[in-house]
């Protein structure tokens, strides 16, 4: 499937800050899901620099401005052809080793109620190939965490979403991070584009979900939100330990006060021209 | 030099610089109050000196009425006074510890020698103290430490950020005393000639080290001119304004010549400079001696404001 | 227990190391012993070195009391220490630039994966990058205790920012100034090398993308931290800038230095703050204390960093365990230098033994320091034994054991005289374009009689450390 993305960022600053600094993975995976025909990231008065391929197989970028600043806007557009491995992550060059995310962080530490419904779950599946358990870890987590924006913050943790059972995609992979690594599946954070075919989708474009790490089949993509494996309308970027780590734009500023934050993203099936001719 | 070195060394030397203004302002206070009571009106020198320093409110909340002993454990050991003493000279100290690597050992032994000696008389017994040994104290160690600073520091740009600190600081604060004498000291403008008047311009001068060289230089009688002229426009005289924004200007030239880059602090500074020079002690008087001096002052706090930014954070011109 | 080892003393007659000490002893009045040490303790007073060795925290303005009897090692002792060290301070290198790239050893089966991988300070975030010359500890901090003449054992390794060693220097600086001629009578290995050597080593592993003369920096959290005065002592003795978070940014494709005449490019950074505080852009968001954009530079080859982010997954005290396999994998040599025979609690043979002989051994935290939470048995009541016992139960994976050592003792100048108090050691070698190591280390005593604990809050103090030359 050829898909074109347009996804603009903008902040607003109440106050001009002095400075500006981001680090940024806005680039697609390199891996035999997508395929880059066009992919642009630019922003204005920017100085870009200190790029570079991580061990996770990420494309980073830090990008910086001098101020005083009063407004900063990031526009990534491009179009990818996709096609669906039914979640599989494939030919993906990376290094680090899946028992690296065995490690939970703040956002995904285990609970008790987690490490009951995570031994709930596998009780019956004893024995079982590990992408059975992984699907029952997915669905387990649809079922006790509602998609429900406006509930939870971004810094909540998988422990309170659970306890509260409603949340976002980010909340709802955080919680199958925390299932997945209790029952010794590394487990992964992954941001990415969806397309959406229907407007009433229950997901945002601008889109989460969970790698996890299968035997014999390497990482396999389960979203959560959707009750899915990740197909050809998803787009990968990057991954990382939980929502802060994996973010597509990590930044800073220096001075200022206030800020707001304008970000709209649209994913369309089919390339740039075709839009055009809509 | 890192910007961050460059201000602590800056703030560094106004502290040390500070201290000896309210080690100045005590003996002032101190002698004061062992004049006779001639006004009968408002008589108390100490309520002035809080005032000086922009501290009256703080003491009273803490301590009621002006007490000597109370104002003097106030501005010599108060911690929790910025202004006192022991504040001034843990923060100079502080910004020293922080840049050690920039100071000699001559400097780092001077300074945190002074602290180690300011300690020490915390923990003695305050009857065993006098307010006028603490002065003498406060301004010999003021002298070792600059004497430290001129005889082993390099002539490099350290050296004229410390330099600018103590021009700028000791611009404000001979300003400061000035006017603490002309405008809050005295009762009421009746008492200007008086014997009150007198004797609180002696001690103002004495204060400043200055007594001596003002009869010789002045001669003859005491008068607001005359000391106004030493404290203003004497360029011999070494807490002069006209001495201390020269001083600032040498430094400044001196940083524009190693850096190879004039900042806009230079031209404020040179400006002060040139109306300091042409300036005659019948222009100042003509303005208002405390409107002078607070035109001064506010100029003062421009060239400051201007050394930090083109200096001292590091962001390029 | 063994017998403890008296270094000065064997079997009645004075050891060769000590031979012009046991005069310079003997010939000390009382009251001149006295003078000397006030007059140590105003010198480390007036120099300000009063802070924690190896973050212990506590007051910053603490003197760590200094012992002025030395300690003494022989050319031919030392000679077996340097060797070990090296070869030690090598495989630690090799492991880290292994494990973060092709994982040989765990391949190969020599050292658990989930040691080294599902360990807190193993760091995603840098696997795949090759810093400078592929060192990733640049500087090494091996800590030594010894039992017998020949018997030395590697208490831990440090990896990651080893404190401690403007004592060595300073105590050595001390010392000459007060017992000038001790230093015409014995033929004392100088240490004073140190910081060249330093300087050097960091030099050596600038980045490619830096032309001309590297400039270095020493990254402090800042003066209130406890370990300053080390940091400022040894900018200075370098003569390069010590600069806070605060002082650097990161622009384009490198990292700058804020000064009085504009941006000044950073090529090396000898950082002596944490990782989880370096960058709040890929480490802990909330840290003040780091550089936002500096991991990007690093890992894009624009800035060194020393030591490597990730090192420490080299130097807790699971990990320790393997060092010996280490030097065997990669170097292909036999240990020149022994660990303490270590049982892992997270094995449940091993702790079973642990938990059947809590009262002989020492149990530690594997990522615990400054001598806090740990047992010693055979000091411990009851009660500590079985608080311990549950607290062991209850995490095994947390826990290591080891025997109770006989450390050895020097001489040490306490109230009555001179007496025997027990020692440890640590020497800091340098690993860049070659290994080096200055002859010496920091002794540390633990000056309350028969007291194991050499920590400096816990009644512990420093000697100056000499190795005779040849």
């Amino acid at each position: 499937m050829k898909l074109s993305v347009s996804h603009i960022t903008r902040y607003n600053f109440d106050i001009p800050v002095r400075r500006l600094i981001q680090s940024h993975r806005l680039v697609p995976s390199r891996c035999a899901n997508q395929r880059v025909i066009t992919w642009e990231v630019n922003m204005l008065q920017a100085t870009r620099g200190a790029a570079f391929r991580d061990g996770a197989g990420d494309w980073t970028e830090t990008v910086s401005v001098q101020g005083p600043l009063d407004a900063f806007e990031i526009e990534v557009t491009g179009e990818v052809e996709t096609t669906d491995y039914a979640g599989i992550l494939k030919d993906h060059r990376e290094k680090v080793p899946p028992s690296a995310y065995l490690t939970p962080t703040a956002r995904t530490w285990p609970s008790q109620p987690l490490r009951e419904a995570a031994e709930e779950t596998l009780s019956a599946l004893e024995g079982k190939p590990t992408l059975e358990k992984a699907h029952a870890l997915s669905t387990v987590t649809a079922e006790r965490v509602e998609y429900m924006p406006g509930e939870t913050e971004h810094y909540t943790t998988a422990a309170e979403a659970f306890d509260l059972g409603k949340g976002v995609c980010q909340d709802q992979t955080h919680v199958l991070i925390a299932l997945a690594q209790l029952s010794g599946i590394p487990a992964r954070y992954v941001t990415g584009y969806l397309f959406s075919a229907s407007e009433d989708h229950m997901s945002e474009a601008s889109h989460a979900w969970a790698e996890l790490y299968v035997e014999d089949l390497g990482w396999v993509g389960f979203d959560a939100s959707n009750g899915v494996c990740p197909d050809d309308r998803y787009i990968r970027l990057g991954s990382g330990y939980d929502a802060q780590d994996a973010s597509p734009i990590r930044g800073m500023v220096t001075g200022g006060g206030g800020e707001r934050l304008d970000v709209r993203v649209k994913v369309r099936e089919g390339g740039v021209e075709g839009q055009q001719q809509q | 030099m890192l910007s961050r070195t460059a201000s602590h060394l800056y703030w560094m030397a106004r502290y040390l610089e500070r201290a000896e203004t309210t080690a100045r302002l005590l003996q002032v206070g101190a002698r004061n109050a062992l004049m006779p009571d001639i006004g009968g009106g408002l008589r108390n020198d100490w309520e002035a000196v809080l005032q000086a320093l922009g501290q009256l409110e703080a003491f009273r909340e803490k301590f009621g009425d002006p007490v000597q002993r109370n104002v003097e454990t106030f501005l010599f050991f108060d911690s929790a006074n910025p202004a006192s003493v022991m504040s001034c000279l843990a923060a100079a100290r502080e910004n020293a510890r922080v840049v050690r690597t920039a100071l000699t050992s001559s400097v780092w032994d001077a300074i945190n020698t002074t602290f180690q000696e300011l300690q020490g008389f915390h923990r003695m017994e305050r009857s065993k103290l006098l307010v006028n040994d603490l002065a003498d104290w406060s301004l010999r160690s003021g002298a070792q430490i600059r004497g430290a600073i001129d005889a082993t520091q390099l002539r490099n740009d350290g050296y004229n950020f410390m330099g600018l600190g103590h021009s700028i600081e000791r611009g404000d604060n001979t300003a400061r005393l000035l006017d603490v004498k002309y405008y809050v000291l005295l009762p009421s403008l009746s008492y200007v000639g008086s014997a009150l008047d007198q004797s609180q311009w002696a001690t103002l001068l004495r204060s400043m080290q200055a007594h001596r060289a003002f009869v010789w230089a002045y001669k003859g009688e005491i008068t607001a001119a005359k000391i106004a002229h030493l404290l203003i426009l004497n360029r011999q005289f070494p807490r002069s304004l006209l001495s201390a924004t020269q001083g600032s200007v040498d430094h400044l030239d001196a940083l524009a010549r190693g850096y190879g880059h004039t900042p806009r602090a230079a031209s404020h500074a040179r400006g002060l400079l040139g109306e300091l020079a042409e300036a005659t002690i019948e222009d100042i008087f003509d303005e208002g001696l405390h409107q002078f001096l607070l035109r001064y002052m506010s100029r003062n706090s421009e060239i400051a404001g201007a050394v930090q930014s083109s200096y001292l954070e590091g962001v390029p011109e | 227990m063994t017998q403890t080892f008296n270094e000065m003393i064997d079997g009645g007659s004075v050891r060769a190391a000590y031979q012009s000490l046991e005069k310079w002893q003997n010939e000390m009045p009382a009251d001149l012993r006295q003078m000397k040490q006030s007059e140590a303790e105003a010198l480390f007073r007036r120099v300000g070195i009063t802070f924690a060795v190896y973050g212990e925290g506590g007051d910053p303005e603490r003197l760590i009391p200094f012992d002025m009897f030395p300690r003494v090692f022989t050319a031919d002792e030392w000679r077996k220490l340097d060797r070990g060290i090296r070869q030690r301070a090598a495989a630690l290198n090799a492991f880290l630039a292994d494990v973060y790239d092709q994982r040989e050893i765990i391949r190969a089966g020599r050292i658990p994966e989930h040691l080294v991988t599902h360990n807190e300070a193993f760091e995603r975030a840098v696997v795949g990058i090759r810093p400078p010359r592929n060192v990733w500890s640049h500087i090494v901090g091996i800590d030594l205790v010894r039992t017998g003449p020949d018997q030395f054992y590697v208490l831990e390794d440090n990896c990651r920012t080893p404190s401690g060693v403007s004592y060595m220097l300073q105590n050595r600086e001390i010392m000459m100034r007060m017992f000038p001629h001790l230093f015409v009578e014995n033929r004392i290995a100088p240490v004073d090398g140190y910081a060249d050597a330093l300087r050097h080593t960091l030099a050596s592993v600038a980045p490619k993308k830096c032309d001309g003369e590297p400039n270095v920096v020493i990254l402090t959290p800042g003066h209130f931290n406890s370990a300053y005065y080390e940091h400022s002592f040894l900018a200075d003795l370098m003569g390069v800038e010590l600069v806070e978070g605060q002082d650097l940014f990161v622009d384009g494709d490198f990292c700058w230095m804020r000064t009085t005449e504009g941006p000044k490019k950073v090529d090396v950074i000898y950082r002596r703050i944490d990782d989880a505080f370096l960058d709040p852009l890929c480490f802990r968001a909330d840290s003040m204390l780091g550089v936002p954009g500096l991991m990007n530079v690093y890992r894009s080859g624009g800035v060194t960093i020393c030591s490597a982010p990730g090192a420490g997954v080299a130097d807790d005290k699971a990990i320790y365990t393997f060092v010996p396999e280490m030097i065997r994998f990669y170097l292909g040599e036999a240990p020149i230098l022994e660990n303490v025979p270590t049982w892992q609690c997270a094995i449940p043979d091993q702790c079973k033994y642990v938990l059947e002989n809590l009262g002989d051994l020492v149990v530690k935290e594997v990522h615990g320091s400054g001598g806090y939470g740990m047992l010693v048995g055979p000091k411990a009541d009851k009660s500590q034994i079985e608080a311990f016992r549950a607290k062991i139960e209850e995490k095994p994976w947390n826990y290591i054991a080891q025997p109770t050592l006989s450390l050895s003792a020097c001489p040490t100048f306490v109230e009555e005289g001179v007496a025997p108090r027990h020692v440890d050691l640590r020497p800091y070698c340098l690993v860049g374009d070659k290994i080096e190591l200055v002859p010496g280390g920091l002794t540390r005593v633990a000056l309350n009689e028969g007291s194991l604990v050499v920590n400096s809050s816990q009644g512990g103090g420093v000697k100056d450390t000499w190795v005779l030359a040849e």
